[in-house]
C-alpha cells in the first residue's frame, strides 16, 4: 500500500485553510515527488474554490490556476502529486461526486473534515486505475514528518 | 515547441514531463504528441476524435477552448502546450446534516 509522506507545516497547512473558508471548501494542490513508497508531499499551494454558486459542498480550481500552479512546480523541481480540500460539516470520506471528478490518475486527494470551523480528520485516498473506467479510490496512511521543513519557491520561478 | 505532460499521463509519455514537436498548429502538435506515444491517445480523446470534456488544453496562458480557431490555431516553436485535467468535486449535499452527527460522533 502507499503512503503519503508530509511534513508537519503542510499537514498544519491544509488544515488551517479548510478552518479559514468554513463554512465553504478550500481546494489547494500538494507538490512532491514519487517515490516507491509512495508520493514525498514537500509543499501545498492554496487555490481558490471558483464553485461560489455552491461552496459549502463543491469545490473547483481553474483550469488557469492549475496551469499556473503546474509552472510552478516545475520551477521547484517538483511534480502536482495530488490536491487537498475540505468537506466542511461532513466526513473526511470521498464523495461520488469527488470521484465522478478526479481525473488525476495515480494521484492523492487529501480530505479534511471541518466541523464547526474546526479541522477535525484529514484522510487520503489515491487516485487508482489507469483509465477514467476503472478509476477508484484507495484509502492510502498519512504519514507526518515533524522534522521535515516545507521548503520556500525557487526566487527564479516565474 | 513545448508540450508539458501532467503527473497522470507521463506513465504513458515514457515519463516525461515535457515532450519537443515540431507543428504548425495545436492539432498538428497533439498529433504528433499521440503519434510518438499511442497510448495518450484514449487518455486525451473520445472515441470520436475530441478532445475529453475534462482535459484542459492550454497555448501558454490561453484556454484552447475559448480560442478563435481552437485547435487550428498556429503555433510557433517558442510556445508552450499544457495538458491540465480538470480537478473538482466536494461533499453530498444530501448527508450534511446526517454527517454534522456523524462527525461529533467521531471526534
Amino acid at each position: 500500500m502507499s503512503e503519503l509522506r508530509l511534513s508537519r507545516a503542510v499537514y498544519d497547512a491544509m488544515r488551517a485553510h479548510g478552518e479559514e473558508t468554513y463554512p465553504y471548501e478550500c481546494c489547494g494542490a500538494l507538490l512532491g515527488r514519487s517515490t516507491p513508497d509512495g508520493w514525498w508531499i514537500e509543499a501545498s499551494i492554496r487555490a481558490g474554490n471558483t464553485r461560489t454558486d455552491s461552496a459549502h459542498n463543491r469545490y473547483e480550481i481553474s483550469p488557469g490556476e492549475l496551469v499556473k500552479i503546474e509552472r510552478e512546480s516545475r520551477c521547484q523541481g517538483l511534480s502536482i502529486a495530488g490536491f487537498y480540500h475540505s468537506h466542511p460539516d461532513h466526513p473526511a470520506q470521498w464523495s461520488q461526486t469527488d470521484l465522478a471528478e478526479a481525473h488525476w490518475l495515480g494521484c492523492s486527494y487529501v480530505i479534511t473534515a471541518v466541523a464547526n470551523g474546526k479541522a477535525a480528520t484529514t484522510n487520503s485516498f489515491r487516485l487508482a486505475g489507469d483509465t477514467e473506467e476503472n478509476k477508484r479510490f484507495e484509502a492510502e496512511p498519512i504519514a507526518v514528518q515533524d522534522s521535515a521543513s516545507q521548503p520556500g519557491a525557487d526566487e527564479n520561478c516565474n | 515547441m513545448t508540450i508539458f505532460i501532467p503527473t497522470p499521463l507521463r506513465a504513458y509519455a515514457a515519463g516525461k514531463d515535457a515532450v519537443e514537436v515540431n507543428a504548425a498548429t495545436i492539432a498538428g502538435a497533439l498529433d504528433e504528441l499521440t503519434l510518438e506515444y499511442p497510448d495518450l491517445r484514449k487518455h486525451l480523446f473520445t472515441n470520436e476524435g475530441k478532445v475529453r470534456a475534462f482535459v484542459n488544453i492550454y497555448l501558454n496562458d490561453e484556454d484552447v477552448r475559448y480560442m478563435p480557431a481552437k485547435e487550428a490555431t498556429e503555433v510557433s516553436p517558442t510556445d508552450t502546450l499544457s495538458i491540465i485535467p480538470s480537478i473538482a468535486g466536494g461533499c453530498q449535499p444530501r448527508q450534511w446534516t446526517q454527517s454534522r452527527r456523524r462527525i461529533a460522533v467521531a471526534e
